[in-house]
C-alpha cells in the first residue's frame, strides 16, 4: 500500500511530524514502512508553460520549434522532440538552470541551428514511474488541463514533491489497505483526531430504484449488493489533484469515472465498478454463480471461461462482470457514456480468492475483496464515489440506493482481564492505561476493576481473540517498554540426544581427516535422484516442479556432490574432498509420509598428500578414503562391527569397490567412480562413499573399558605369504586371526608384493605378527606352536606358501 | 735423561696444540703414548740409572705423560665440540620455507551457525529436536492456525508432493509434532533446526531450499518479556556484547501477539548505513506468543498454559555476520569460499 503523505492529511493533523518521523513510528507499532519515495526529489525549476506557437524545424523532421510562455516578460523558444506536442497546450517547461532526475540539468542549447532555452517534460522525466503515466501522454510530454496557471511550480501542480510512505501489510492487517483505515492507524500512534470525508451532495429527485432492479440470487457469496445511478455524465479527465493522488498510490488515471472509482477504493478500501447502464440494456442486475461453459469478455480483452463455483455480475441475461475481480467488456465504462450504473458490494473472500486464483487475476480490488472489506463501508462508499461523480463528472446521482443488503454488521464482543493482559506481556499496566490505549485506537471499551470489554469495529476484522488485544495493548504502548526477564521455571538439562552428538562427531573425525563439508539440494532431475542410490525405488517426485532439474528428491547424495566436484574442478581446484550428510527420501507403500533416511556421503578427488617444494605428490587412492571410514567407525565404536566385501554397484569400477556391512546389514558402499561415469562427469579419477547412518546411529557402542599395559614383553613374528593374485588380504587376514588364537594379539599388513621376481598369477603379502600373553613371558615353544597353526591355516584355506 | 723428557713434552704438547682434528690428536696420542713411544724408549733406559735417580726419573717421566694426556683430552674437547658445531651448521635448514600441508576440512558456515545456536540454547537447558522435511499439510500449515483458503499460505508458495504432502516451508512443524508428543504437559523448551523449501527462483537474496532454526518455549506462565529476555541473551551471544535489540510488531499465523526483533547496526552504530538502509537497525529473525489455537491443537489447555516462539534464518545471520553478498554461495559448495570459515570464533 503506497500512502501519500500529502493525502493523509485530509484525515489527520500531520503536523510537526515529518515523512520520516511518521514512517519510523508507523513501523514501530505496527506496520512496517519499506520505503519513503519522494517522486521528484531534487528537481528544480520546472513551471507550468503555455505553447504559443508550434512549427516544425525547417532543419529535421523530428523536431518542433515552440514558442512557450513560461510567466515571464518574453516569451521562450524551446526545440522539442515530441510527437503530441502542439499548440495551446499547458506543458511542464524546465527553465534553464533546472535540474531533472539523475543530476539531469538543463543549459542553453543549439539544435540544428535554432535555439532551445528549455525542455517541455514527459512525466517520466519528472520522475514518475511510465506504468502510472495516462496513457495518452505515455509516449510524449504531458498536457495540464486548460485551467493550469502558466509560471506556477509545476511540480507543486503535479505533488510530485509529495512522500510516499510504502507499507508493507501482513495478511492480518487488510485494515490499512485504505487511507481511512491508515488514518485510523495514525491517529492512534500520534493520538490525533480522524477526520472523515462530508458526503452531502445535490440529488437528482427521480429514484435510482424506477431505473434498475437488483436481485442477488447468490446471497451466501454476495450478502450486500448496492447500485446508485447517475446520469449525464460527462467523460473526460479527472482533476489533476486527483490523477495525482492515484499516481502516487500506484494507479494509472484514465478517465472521471474510472478515476473516482478508484480513488474511493484507496479511500475507502471499498472497491466499486461502474457499468454503463444503457450497455447492460436489461436494466437489471442479477447476481448468480456462473453457468457451465459460460464465457465472458474481460476488459483486458481476454474470453474467459467460468465455472459454477465464480459468482458473476449478469443482466439477467448474460454475464457484465466477474464479481469482484474483473469487469466485462460488453458493459465497460466508454468516452460514450452517459448513464453510470455503480456498483459497490460485499464479496465473500473465499469465493473472490479462488476466482482470481482461477483466472491469474489479481487486482487492486481482488485483493482487497479476498481479504473480508469493512461491511459498514460499503454504502459510504458509493456515496462518496456519487457524490465525487457530481462534482467531477458533471453527473446527476438519482436518489436512493437500490440493492440488498443481508448483513450483520454488529461489532464483535470481547472480554479480557487485565490480569491476563499483564501476565501475557510481563508487564504492569493500569486499566485506565489500557482504556486509554483503545480510546485512541477509537475502540469502544469499558471497564470495571479487572474486566474489560471491548467492541471490536467492523473495520478490524483481525480483532478476534484475546490475543489479538493484547497486540493492540502492547504494540501501541511500545514493544520497547516490556521488560526483559528469562522464563522462570524447573530447569532441565538441555542437550544432544545420541544421534545428534554422533552426527557432530561424524563432522569432527571427516574435517579433521581432510573432507570440506558440503550442503547440496534435496530437488535434483529425476535421472540424479536415481544414481548411485542404495535402495533403487522410483523417487518421490513434485506435483509442480519450478524446472526439471529440480523436480525429484533424491535417493542419494553422491550424484550432488559430484556435481560440486565437476564444479571445483573447472575452478582449478586439485584437491577436491566433501562429505555431506543429509536426508534421502524413499517412497513407502503403507505409510502416509515417505521415509527419510539420513545418510554420509563422501567425494574425493585429486592430489591427497602434496609437498610441492619437496616434490612430494600424491593422487587420492582407494585406501586413503576407507582409511578415513576406518578411523570414523573406530571414533563411532562400530569398528568390530564393520566388514568391507568386494562388490559391483552400478556406476562404480567393478574392481574397486567395495560394500561396506554392518554385522550383516548391508549399509554402503566404497569405490571409485566407473570411468565411463567419470568421462560423463568431466571428472579425474575420483573416489566415493555412501553410508546408512540409521544403522550406525542405532548401533549400541560398548562402555570404554581400561586394559592393562602389558608387563611383559611380546614376540613379533613376520611372514611373507605367497598366493593366488585373487586370494583377498582381507581373507588372508581372517584366517590369521582365527588360527592364532588367543596369544596373537595383533596381525599387520606391511608388505604387498607382485612383479617380476614373483611367478606369475602370485603375489606375496607380508605380515607381522605379534604374540603376546599379558600375565606372563612367553616361551618359544608356545610361539613356534601357535605360529604353526598359523601357517597350516594359511596353507589348508588359502594355499598360502612361505615365500623363500 | 731429564732433558730428553722435558723434550717430548715440549714437543708433543706443541704437536697436541698443532692438531685440527680428532685423527690428528689421536696420532699424536699414539705416537708419544703409546707402548712403541718415545716415552716408553727413554723409560726403558731406566736400567742405567743409579737407585737415587731412578725414582726421581720415574716421578718426572709420569708426571710428563700425565701433562702429555691432558694437553690431550682439553684438545679432544675442543675438537669435539668444534666438530658438532660444524656438523649442525652443515645440517641447518631454511626454517621460513613452507611446513608440510596437513589435510583438514571445515563445517560449511551453515552448519557452525546452527551448532554455535544450538549450544548457546542447549546451555539454557533447551533440547534439539528433529522433524520430517517432506511434511503432512496439517502440520506445515494447519495445526499452526493455518487452515485451507487461509490467506497467509500465499506468504509462501510450497512444493507440493500430493494434495497432502509438501516440502516444509518452516521448521515449525515440529513444533507441533513436538507438543503434540508432550501430550499437553509443560515444560516444553526446544530448539529446531533444519532445512525447509519454498518456491523461489533462485537468486542473490532467495533460494527454493534454505535453514532455519526455531525456538519454542511453553510452560505455566511464560511471559512475553521472558521472549524478549532470551532474545537478548541470544543477540548479544551471537552477535556481541555491545548489540541492542528492539521488537516491532509483525504477524505470523501461528502467533498472537507477533513481533520482528531488529539489532543495531554495528557497521553504523546505529546512525544509519547501507547494511541496515539507513535505519541503524537489522532484521534478524521473527518471534511471539504462541497462538492460542496453535496451543490447543497440539493438545495444550491455552488457559493454563502460554508460550513464546521464534525463527529465523541462519543463511541470513551468517551473511551478516560474515558479510556474504549471495545467498547462492552456501549451495555451490565453492571450496574457495567454503575454506574461508576455517577458523573457530572464541566468544
Amino acid at each position: 500500500m503506497f500512502v501519500s503523505y500529502k493525502w493523509l492529511q485530509d484525515y489527520v493533523d500531520l503536523s510537526n511530524v515529518s515523512p520520516e518521523e511518521l514512517a519510523e513510528k508507523i513501523t514501530r507499532s505496527g506496520i512496517e514502512v519499506e520505503g519513503i519515495e519522494v517522486p521528484a526529489k531534487g528537481i528544480e525549476n520546472v513551471v507550468v508553460g503555455h505553447v504559443l506557437s508550434c512549427e516544425k524545424h525547417p532543419e529535421a523532421d523530428k523536431l518542433n520549434i515552440c514558442s512557450v510562455d513560461v510567466g515571464e516578460e518574453e516569451p521562450v523558444q524551446i526545440i522539442c522532440g515530441a510527437a503530441n506536442v502542439g499548440e495551446n497546450q499547458k506543458v511542464a517547461v524546465a527553465k534553464v538552470g533546472a535540474v531533472l532526475p539523475g543530476n539531469f540539468k538543463i543549459k542553453k542549447a543549439k539544435l540544428r541551428g535554432e535555439a532551445s532555452n528549455g525542455m517541455i517534460c514527459s512525466l517520466q522525466e519528472l520522475g514518475v514511474e511510465g506504468k502510472l503515466v495516462p496513457k495518452e501522454f505515455a509516449e510524449g510530454i504531458f498536457n495540464f488541463p486548460s485551467e493550469a496557471v502558466v509560471g506556477e511550480d509545476a511540480i507543486e501542480v503535479l505533488a510530485l514533491n509529495d512522500s510516499i510512505l510504502e507499507l508493507g501489510l501482513t495478511p492480518n492487517r487488510a485494515d490499512a489497505m485504505s487511507m481511512l483505515g491508515v488514518a485510523y492507524e495514525v491517529g492512534a500512534i500520534l493520538d490525533r483526531e480522524v477526520h472523515l470525508p462530508e458526503l452531502d451532495y445535490n440529488k437528482h429527485s427521480e429514484q435510482a430504484a424506477d431505473r434498475v432492479t437488483i436481485e442477488v440470487e447468490a446471497k451466501e457469496e454476495n450478502p450486500i449488493y448496492l447500485a446508485k445511478v447517475i446520469q449525464n455524465v460527462k467523460i473526460g479527465p479527472s482533476p489533476q489533484w486527483m490523477q495525482s493522488r492515484l499516481t502516487a498510490a500506484g494507479i494509472r488515471p484514465h478517465n472521471n469515472v474510472v478515476d473516482i472509482t478508484n480513488y474511493v477504493l484507496i479511500e475507502y478500501g471499498q472497491p466499486l465498478h461502474a457499468f454503463d447502464l444503457d450497455q447492460v440494456k436489461t436494466n437489471k442486475i442479477v447476481v448468480r454463480l456462473a453457468k457451465e461453459n459460460e464465457k465472458i469478455e474481460t476488459l483486458d480483452d481476454a474470453v474467459r471461461e467460468l465455472k459454477p463455483h465464480h459468482l458473476v455480475i449478469t443482466n439477467g441475461e448474460e454475464p457484465i462482470a466477474i464479481a469482484g475481480v474483473m469487469g466485462g467488456a460488453n458493459s465497460e465504462v466508454t468516452e460514450k457514456t452517459t448513464t453510470v450504473l455503480l456498483e459497490s458490494a460485499y464479496f465473500a473472500p473465499a469465493s473472490v480468492r479462488q476466482t482470481s486464483k482461477d483466472h491469474g487475476l489479481r487486482s487492486e480490488a481482488s485483493s482487497r475483496f479476498e481479504k473480508g472489506v469493512d461491511p459498514k463501508r460499503v454504502e459510504l462508499a458509493a456515496e462518496r464515489a456519487a457524490q465525487l461523480l457530481s462534482l467531477y463528472a458533471g453527473g446527476e446521482v438519482l436518489s436512493g440506493t437500490v440493492g440488498l443488503d443481508d448483513m450483520d454488521k454488529s461489532e464483535k464482543q470481547l472480554t479480557i482481564t487485565l490480569e491476563k493482559i499483564n501476565r501475557v506481556l510481563g508487564m504492569e499496566l493500569t486499566v485506565e492505561e489500557v482504556l486509554d490505549l483503545f480510546r485512541r485506537l477509537q475502540i469502544k471499551a469499558e471497564a470495571d476493576q479487572t474486566t474489560i470489554q471491548v467492541s471490536a469495529p467492523t473495520r478490524r476484522g483481525d480483532l478476534l481473540i484475546e490475543e489479538d488485544l493484547i497486540e493492540e495493548v502492547a504494540r501501541l504502548y511500545g514493544y520497547d517498554h516490556i521488560p526483559m526477564t528469562l522464563p522462570v521455571h524447573e530447569t532441565k538439562p538441555g542437550g544432544l540426544s545420541i544421534r545428534q552428538q554422533k552426527r557432530r562427531l561424524i563432522r569432527q573425525v571427516l574435517e579433521g581427516a581432510g573432507l570440506m563439508q558440503a550442503v547440496t539440494y534435496s530437488l535434483t532431475n529425476d535421472q540424479k535422484a536415481k544414481e548411485f542410490a542404495l535402495d533403487v525405488r522410483e523417487p518421490v517426485k513434485l506435483m509442480m516442479p519450478m524446472s526439471e532439474e529440480r523436480s525429484n528428491l533424491r535417493l542419494s547424495i553422491v550424484p550432488q556432490l559430484l556435481e560440486s566436484v565437476s564444479y571445483n574442478l573447472a575452478r582449478q581446484q586439485d584437491r577436491i574432498a566433501f562429505y555431506e550428510t543429509g536426508s534421502v527420501f524413499l517412497e513407502e507403500e503403507h505409510s502416509d509420509l515417505p521415509r527419510e533416511d539420513e545418510h554420509l556421503a563422501g567425494a574425493v578427488t585429486g592430489i591427497w598428500h602434496s609437498h610441492a617444494w619437496q616434490g612430494e605428490k600424491k593422487p587420492v587412492d582407494f585406501y586413503a578414503v576407507k582409511g578415513i571410514l576406518d578411523l570414523l567407525w573406530e571414533r563411532l565404536g562400530v569398528a568390530e562391527a564393520i566388514r568391507y566385501e568386494q562388490s559391483k554397484e552400478e556406476h562404480l569400477h567393478p574392481g574397486r569397490t567395495a560394500a561396506i556391512y554392518l554385522r550383516d546389514e548391508k549399509i554402503g558402499y566404497i569405490g571409485q567412480v566407473h570411468p565411463s561415469k567419470e568421462k560423463e562427469l568431466d571428472l579425474k579419477e575420483t573416489y566415493v562413499f555412501e553410508v546408512k547412518l540409521e544403522s550406525v546411529y542405532r548401533y549400541e557402542t560398548a562402555a570404554l573399558h581400561y586394559t592393562a599395559i602389558p608387563r611383559y614383553p611380546s614376540i613379533v613374528r613376520d611372514i611373507a605369504l605367497v598366493v593366488e593374485s585373487e586370494v583377498l588380504g582381507g581373507d588372508l587376514e581372517r584366517i590369521i586371526k582365527n588360527a592364532g588364537g588367543s596369544l596373537l594379539k595383533s596381525v599387520k599388513l606391511f608388505d604387498l608384493y607382485q612383479g617380476e621376481h614373483m611367478e606369475k598369477g602370485k603375489k606375496s603379502l607380508a605380515f607381522s605378527l605379534i604374540y603376546m600373553d599379558p600375565a606372563r613371558t612367553l616361551t618359544d615353544d608356545e610361539v613356534v606352536k601357535a605360529h604353526e597353526k598359523v601357517l597350516q591355516a594359511v596353507k589348508d584355506q588359502a594355499g598360502a606358501e612361505l615365500r623363500g | 735423561m731429564e732433558e730428553r723428557l722435558k723434550q717430548l713434552q715440549q714437543e708433543a704438547t706443541a704437536k697436541v696444540e698443532q692438531s685440527v682434528d680428532l685423527k690428528q690428536l689421536n696420532d699424536v696420542r699414539v705416537a708419544y703414548l703409546g707402548k712403541k713411544g718415545p716415552i716408553t724408549e727413554v723409560l726403558k733406559g731406566m736400567g742405567k740409572l743409579s737407585a737415587e735417580e731412578r725414582p726421581k726419573m720415574g716421578a718426572l717421566a709420569n708426571e710428563v705423560r700425565d701433562d702429555i694426556t691432558k694437553a690431550i683430552e682439553t684438545k679432544q674437547q675442543l675438537l669435539e665440540t668444534a666438530e658438532i658445531e660444524k656438523k649442525l651448521t652443515e645440517e641447518s635448514i631454511d626454517v621460513t620455507l613452507p611446513g608440510r600441508p596437513v589435510n583438514s576440512g571445515t563445517h560449511h558456515p551453515l552448519t557452525s551457525v546452527i551448532e554455535d545456536i544450538e549450544d548457546l540454547f542447549l546451555s539454557m537447558g533447551y533440547t534439539v529436536e528433529e522433524g520430517p522435511e517432506v511434511e503432512k499439510d496439517y502440520y506445515n500449515f494447519e495445526a499452526l492456525n493455518l487452515p485451507k483458503g487461509h490467506p497467509a499460505r500465499d506468504m509462501q508458495d510450497s512444493f507440493y508432493i500430493t494434495e497432502d504432502l509438501l516440502l516444509r516451508t518452516h521448521t515449525s512443524p515440529v513444533q507441533a509434532r513436538t507438543m503434540e508428543r508432550r501430550e499437553g504437559k509443560g515444560p516444553v523448551k526446544i530448539i529446531c533446526p533444519g532445512k525447509v523449501y519454498r518456491r523461489d527462483n533462485d537468486d542473490a537474496t532467495h533460494s527454493h531450499q534454505f535453514m532455519q532454526i526455531e525456538g519454542l518455549v511453553v510452560d505455566e506462565n511464560i511471559r512475553m518479556s521472558d521472549l524478549k529476555g532470551t532474545l537478548n541473551v541470544f543477540a548479544k551471544r551471537m552477535f556481541g556484547e555491545d548489540r541492542e535489540i528492539r521488537l516491532r510488531p509483525s504477524f505470523f499465523p501461528f502467533t498472537e501477539p507477533s513481533v520482528e526483533m531488529d539489532i543495531s547496526c554495528k557497521i553504523c552504530g546505529g546512525k544509519g548505513c547501507s547494511v541496515c538502509k539507513g535505519t541503524g537497525w537489522i532484521e534478524i529473525l521473527g518471534a511471539g506468543m504462541v497462538h492460542p489455537n496453535v496451543l490447543e491443537m497440539a493438545g495444550f489447555d491455552s488457559k493454563k498454559y502460554t508460550g513464546f516462539a521464534f525463527g529465523m534464518g541462519p543463511e541470513r545471520i551468517a551473511m551478516l555476520k560474515y558479510g556474504i553478498d549471495d545467498i547462492r554461495h552456501y549451495y555451490a559448495n565453492d571450496q574457495r569460499f567454503l575454506t574461508q570459515f576455517g577458523q573457530k570464533e572464541f566468544k
